[in-house]
């Protein structure tokens, strides 16, 4: 007989491994952590945005009860060097920019640390931050587009270098010049703030020359690498945690310079300091999704068939770097379009550096193609989704290779059917009362980025029979602790409540952080690895033993089945891990797994794909749009757990319902400063504005992206959707909104 | 119209009310069925008092301006904010953090259900959405899933988990109504 | 937020007493306007009076009157079986407002004197008349797509954040109010002053004067009421615009009208014009277009919140429509 393949554990809707912690109130976030002695350190924000500090005066706040230390640029101690800016997806070191404040006497943009006081108490340090009396030069800031247009250049490299700032394939000007149609139309992005519930937060600690950090990163390796470079101390004395991260959304990616302060203050003051940013803090500490505007020419024949796409992007970014999110590149590959150029335009503004937000550049640069996509389907009178059937790319449309995997017909297919497209007639809106009803769709698109170095993973099984797998990733609402496990499980033939896994420790094998929906490829990979050479570790060692049931068979013959080692044609013969671990008088065994960048040129293209189809009911009497109900379906390869990864792509959804119709940091034009940097005044969605929300998950086999076939589910959700949302708009109303976010007064 | 400036309508003959603080003072809190003793400013809020006095990090400071609901806790069995309350005025009033709900090991029926239903992904808003899932049943607030969706609007999530949460406490009403 | 003093009162003497006599301190009631402005460092007072134990949380209907203690919460007086049956605009513009958490700690007196929702206002970096007087308005020409287009003054545009305060105007509420002299008694109309050129200035109360009371007239015709309001999330969040109306008809005329507008102006605004015009009018949705236009017609909007001139009129319109 043969052994029936085991249901793999891979892909089972299992409840997340942290719920008890969770719902009880006991997971310890970095803010939550309480050691001896604890001080707290309040940071305090420039008032400016553009000058020099011409003089500071902290006696008071010196003066205040509890206060222990002020440190300013007069008493900082310099760091030693600055790192490039750099994706933590590298892996090294990620400064959020390459501007460290408290350095000099400079004002680059309003809220820059200035300041940081240490007392004894919250409440206390929070008010001396207020004590901290400061005098400016002040000049004329530039804080948005309209300030600096005139000064706009085209950057040789986006992203900390690793992107160009023009693109471009075949000819353009000849397809616009032949097409038979062409759109041209110019959207407009308000800038946005990722706030994540729980702000940035590091409780820093020395001793005996360590440091120690609980940083709420996306990567505690970024933490460590970039805290190391810039304090010039070496990265083996800095051990970070994070245990649990209170959401991030790309504000805790790469490593601002709160981590830096706090260690300064641990040290200065001789006390464990907790550094946690007042949600206000959080519009001026950890970058944000910039002001930007997309211009579109598309050309296309009577069919709908495209013939030229060009996308250029105007943004404003900081002083010191050219950061503008990458909204070009994927948006680019979804259709078989044969000539497309592609050309940033940055302004240079009394802003930080900007940073990744939640779908990175899809979201917006997917928010202009899928609009003007919607706008030619109207000029054609081609339903919208056929239009984009039309234009299906069979290939890559950049590189001319097949995909490693697509789905995206299915995805259409899907999300058609839950929404009922079929019902939609153009320019006929269903009506209820004042509501007039309106349908419209969008396509998702999300790149796959490869590893840039060795992703590692430790594996360990015990005498016991219970296994550990362990990496120095983050968990900050995905639910990778899960899905590890799973991983763990299948690998070693566990039952899945034997296997656990163990991050958030910098001590653990190195990953890079968490960022760009590869959290499952790149740990997942790893953790897979690990876990299958631990099992031909131990098969081999029971093959060659002689005391084994196994001894002398070809290892390759052997499966891991329940908790056993057992020949695949007679799983009657094996013997259980913990038996042969005993037998050698062995606690435990463990063995690395290294998941590493593609050795050559891929063979195949690789993407994430999806599809949007949208409900919404328009009041436009009242200029009120709610969304009702929004269909996605999506194609990430391989699905590790079910429920998690749907609760990711719901999540996303909301996240472009947001981006849709709420999200927007106003920034006062004379002064540089934020004027809503409130949860009050930012407006995210509350329950109320839930619509129903269905995920339909299209598994594709792909055998190119990493061992495990996994693509990510982290962002595409939110890819396209504020398109869908604004195309079901137009079909309601007639209307086309081509600004984020579209609010009251586009409706009305 | 028919305003009047006050007039006088008897004499006040009060004498000075106990003033205390600003320094720290002792203040006895009631939290989760015990009493602590802790010596605090009066203008630290409950927030922290139990954040940091009493080792009680449930309860989330997501905003401190009353605008996300992650430090919803009850006082006198109604749900509040905890950082918009002074912990000073809090004395004689019981107050329930979500550390107070399970009993031992056994979890409060809507922390299952947030389990169950997979109502949380970072968690950091888990416990004052529960809180508040909590007291919207005892107030009667949860007929249908709209009533739920309005009166639960008080507590952000960002990982937008919003409709697994209203799930989760629909199924909780479900079971502890269910007449039979 | 500065150090603090503290005071528990319980007799209702004691408290105004305390604070009449020392001019640095203030009432702490809900404290979900005060301890967020303390923390912002927009409120300095050196000593806070506790007050949440006074027995003024009564709701009580009396002859020819409602009178809801200043103490009561708002969820509570969005649940008195009274409020429902005869004001159901004040009870549905209590629960329009804020949080069910937040509706629990705030209290109604509290609620006449929140503060406004203005990111100058709240910023302590930014010039505002109201928070320092003389320094200058950083919303005229900053980021005002939220603030008022009518009432404004060269001084302020800061749009009165309160939902009940609007339901209240329309029913013609009394805010009573204790002092060390004596009692004292002021009609909504005279509870909320413009800014004119003293915006600082928001209420005509005294130091120490404690509201006690908010008494509302019988108003038979606000049994058919509705307090529409618009914003843009769907909850838990301040009203772009919002409209507190009462309609009676008598053979297809109007014969009893209220209106009053919310997050237009910088008081809660009686539509008192546009009443005018409605009264015997005929109830279509012409007359309710005309009475809100001309209630509109002085509104001095800025480029960012002009369409609330419009977004007030069509809301009047489908406030009236739906009790029409």
């Amino acid at each position: 007989m043969t052994a029936t393949a085991p249901t793999p554990v891979i892909g089972r809707p299992l409840p997340r491994v942290d719920g008890r912690p969770k719902t009880t109130g006991t997971a310890r976030y970095s803010a939550d952590v309480s050691l001896p002695g604890l001080t707290h350190a309040v940071l305090v924000g420039a008032a400016i945005a553009r000058g020099r500090i011409t003089a500071i005066d902290a006696a008071d706040a010196l003066d205040a009860p509890g206060v222990l230390a002020v440190l300013t640029h007069e008493n900082l101690p310099r760091v030693t060097a600055q790192p490039p800016l750099l994706p933590s997806l590298a892996g090294g070191p990620s400064p959020g920019q390459t501007f460290c404040p408290m350095q000099d006497d400079r004002i680059h943009y309003a809220g820059q640390h200035i300041a940081v006081v240490v007392a004894d108490t919250y409440e206390r340090a929070l008010y001396a931050a207020r004590l901290v009396h400061v005098r400016y030069r002040e000049e004329d800031p530039v804080a948005v587009l309209d300030q600096g247009r005139d000064q706009a250049y085209v950057p040789e490299k986006i992203f900390g270098g690793l992107l160009p700032g023009r693109s471009a394939r075949g000819d353009v000007e000849a397809g616009l010049e032949r097409a038979e149609v062409r759109v041209e139309a110019t959207y407009t992005f308000a800038p946005n703030h990722q706030n994540p519930l729980e702000t940035s937060s590091t409780t820093a600690m020395w001793e005996g020359g360590r440091l120690f950090l609980h940083d709420a990163t996306q990567g505690p390796a970024a933490t460590q690498h970039t805290v190391s470079v810039m304090l010039g101390i070496p990265h083996a004395d800095i051990r970070v945690y994070s245990h649990y991260v209170g959401g991030s959304f790309g504000a805790k990616a790469s490593t601002w310079d709160h981590p830096l302060l706090a260690a300064l203050a641990a040290r200065h003051v001789g006390r464990p300091v907790r550094l946690a940013l007042t949600r206000e803090q959080m519009f001026t500490s950890c970058g944000h999704r910039e002001e930007q505007e997309h211009r579109i020419a598309l050309g296309a024949d009577r069919d709908g068939r495209l013939t030229a796409l060009r996308h250029h992007k105007l943004s404003l970014t900081s002083h010191f770097d050219d950061w503008a999110e990458t909204s070009l590149e994927a948006p680019a590959q979804v259709y078989a379009c044969p000539a497309h150029e592609g050309v940033y335009r940055l302004v240079r503004g009394n802003t930080m550096t900007p940073t990744f937000m939640r779908c990175p550049g899809e979201g917006s640069g997917m928010f202009a193609l899928e609009s003007a996509l919607d706008e030619l389907a109207t000029r054609l009178d081609i339903d919208p989704l056929e239009l984009r059937l039309r234009n299906h790319a069979d290939r890559d449309p950049a590189s001319g290779k097949p995909w490693s995997s697509h789905g995206l017909r299915e995805c259409y297919e899907r999300g058609a059917e839950r929404i009922g497209w079929d019902r939609r007639v153009a320019g006929r809106p269903e009506r209820e009362g004042p509501w007039t009803i309106g349908l419209g769709m969008a396509s998702a698109v999300y790149p796959i980025v490869p590893p840039s170095n060795p992703q590692r993973a430790r594996a360990r099984i015990y005498a016991d029979g219970s296994a550990v797998a362990q990496a120095a990733t983050a968990e900050f609402g995905t639910g990778a602790a899960t899905a590890m496990a799973q991983v763990l499980a299948d690998a070693l033939g566990l039952p899945v409540e034997r296997c656990r896994f163990e991050g958030g420790d910098t001590d653990l094998p190195n990953v890079a952080s968490t960022v760009g929906s590869t959290g499952a490829a790149m740990v997942g990979s790893a953790v897979h690895l690990a876990a299958v050479a631990l099992r031909d570790q131990l098969i081999g060692r029971a093959v060659a033993d002689e005391r084994s049931p196994l001894h002398g068979a070809d290892p390759g013959a052997v499966v891991p089945v329940d908790g056993r080692m057992a020949l695949r044609d007679d799983p009657g013969t094996g013997e259980s891990y913990a038996e042969l671990l005993t037998r050698h008088f062995q606690p435990d065994a463990e063995a690395y797994g290294s998941f590493g960048p593609p050795q050559g040129e891929p063979p195949a293209a690789m993407i994430t794909l999806g599809a949007h189809f949208v409900e919404v009911a328009v009041d436009g009497e009242l200029g009120r749009v709610r969304v009702r109900r929004m269909a996605g379906a999506f194609a990430p390869g391989r699905v590790l757990n079910a429920r998690t990864a749907k609760g990711q792509l719901m999540s996303g959804m909301l996240w472009g319902m947001s981006q849709a119709l709420l999200e927007a940091t106003h920034m006062d034009a004379a002064t540089g400063r934020w004027a809503n940097p409130s949860l009050g005044d930012y407006l995210i969605p509350v329950h109320a504005d839930t619509p129903e929300v269905t995920v339909d998950l299209i598994e594709t086999a792909d055998h190119v992206v990493n061992p495990l076939g996994v693509k990510g589910v982290g962002e595409i959700g939110q890819s396209g959707t504020a398109a869908a949302i604004a195309n079901a708009i137009h079909h309601a109303t007639g209307r086309r909104i081509r600004k984020l976010p579209m609010t009251v007064e586009d409706t009305l | 119209m028919t305003t009047q400036k006050p007039t006088a309508t008897r004499p006040t003959d009060t004498g000075p009310l106990p003033v205390r603080g600003p320094g720290p003072v002792p203040v006895t809190l009631t939290v989760n069925g015990a009493e602590h003793r802790v010596d605090i400013e009066p203008r630290v809020s409950l927030l922290s008092a139990l954040r940091d006095s009493l080792l009680l990090t449930g309860a989330k400071r997501g905003c401190d301006q009353g605008t996300c609901g992650a430090c919803t806790v009850h006082v006198e069995g109604r749900r509040v904010l905890a950082c918009l309350t002074l912990a000073i005025a809090c004395e004689g009033r019981p107050i329930t953090t979500v550390e107070g709900l399970a009993d031992g090991d056994e979890l409060h029926p809507m922390q299952r259900e947030f389990i169950a239903c997979d109502a949380f992904q970072c968690g950091y808003c888990t416990p004052g959405q529960i809180m508040s899932a909590v007291a919207l049943l005892d107030e009667g607030h949860a007929s249908d899933d709209d009533e739920i969706r309005e009166w639960m609007s008080g507590n952000l999530c960002r990982c937008a988990t919003y409709p697994h949460i209203t799930a989760a406490i629909r199924a909780v009403r479900d079971t502890t109504s269910d007449p039979s | 937020m500065r150090p603090l003093t503290y005071s528990r009162a319980s007799a209702v003497a004691d408290a105004v007493h305390a604070v009449t006599v020392d001019p640095e301190s203030a009432y702490l009631a809900g404290g979900t306007t005060e301890i967020d402005l303390l923390r912002q460092d927009v409120l300095t007072p050196g000593r806070l009076v506790d007050i949440n134990d006074l027995p003024l949380t009564g709701i009580e209907e009396t002859r020819g009157a409602l009178v809801i203690g200043a103490l009561a919460r708002m969820s509570d007086v969005a649940a008195a079986p009274a409020v429902r049956t005869r004001y159901p605009l004040l009870a549905q513009a209590l629960e329009a407002g804020a949080s069910a958490q937040l509706r629990h700690m705030a209290t109604m007196g509290g609620n006449l004197l929140q503060r406004v929702r203005c990111g100058y206002f709240r910023d302590t970096e930014s010039p505002c008349n109201k928070r320092r007087p003389g320094s200058g308005c950083g919303a005229l020409t900053g980021v005002n797509r939220g603030h008022a287009v009518l009432g404004t003054s060269e001084h302020c545009i800061a749009t009165h954040p309160s939902d009940a305060a609007v339901a209240l105007t329309a029913l013609d509420a009394r805010v009573h109010t204790r002092t060390t002299a004596g009692h004292g008694a002021y009609h909504i109309d005279d509870f909320f002053l413009l800014p004119g050129d003293t915006p600082h200035r928001e209420h005509p109360l005294e130091h120490g004067e404690l509201i006690t009371s908010i008494e509302i007239p019988d108003t038979p015709t606000a049994r058919n009421s509705t307090y529409l309001k618009v914003r843009d999330r769907a909850s838990y969040e301040f009203a772009l615009v919002s409209v507190a109306a009462t309609l009676q008809l008598e053979q297809g005329r109007i014969s009893g009208v209220r209106l009053a507008l919310g997050g237009v102006a910088t008081k809660p605004w009686r539509a008192r014009r546009a009443e005018r015009l409605l009264l015997g009018a005929g109830a279509d949705r012409r007359a309710f277009a005309e009475a809100a236009r001309e209630e509109l017609a002085d509104a001095a909007p800025t480029p960012m919140n002009a369409f609330k001139v419009e977004l007030a009129q069509r809301a009047v319109v489908r406030a009236l429509e739906s009790l029409a």
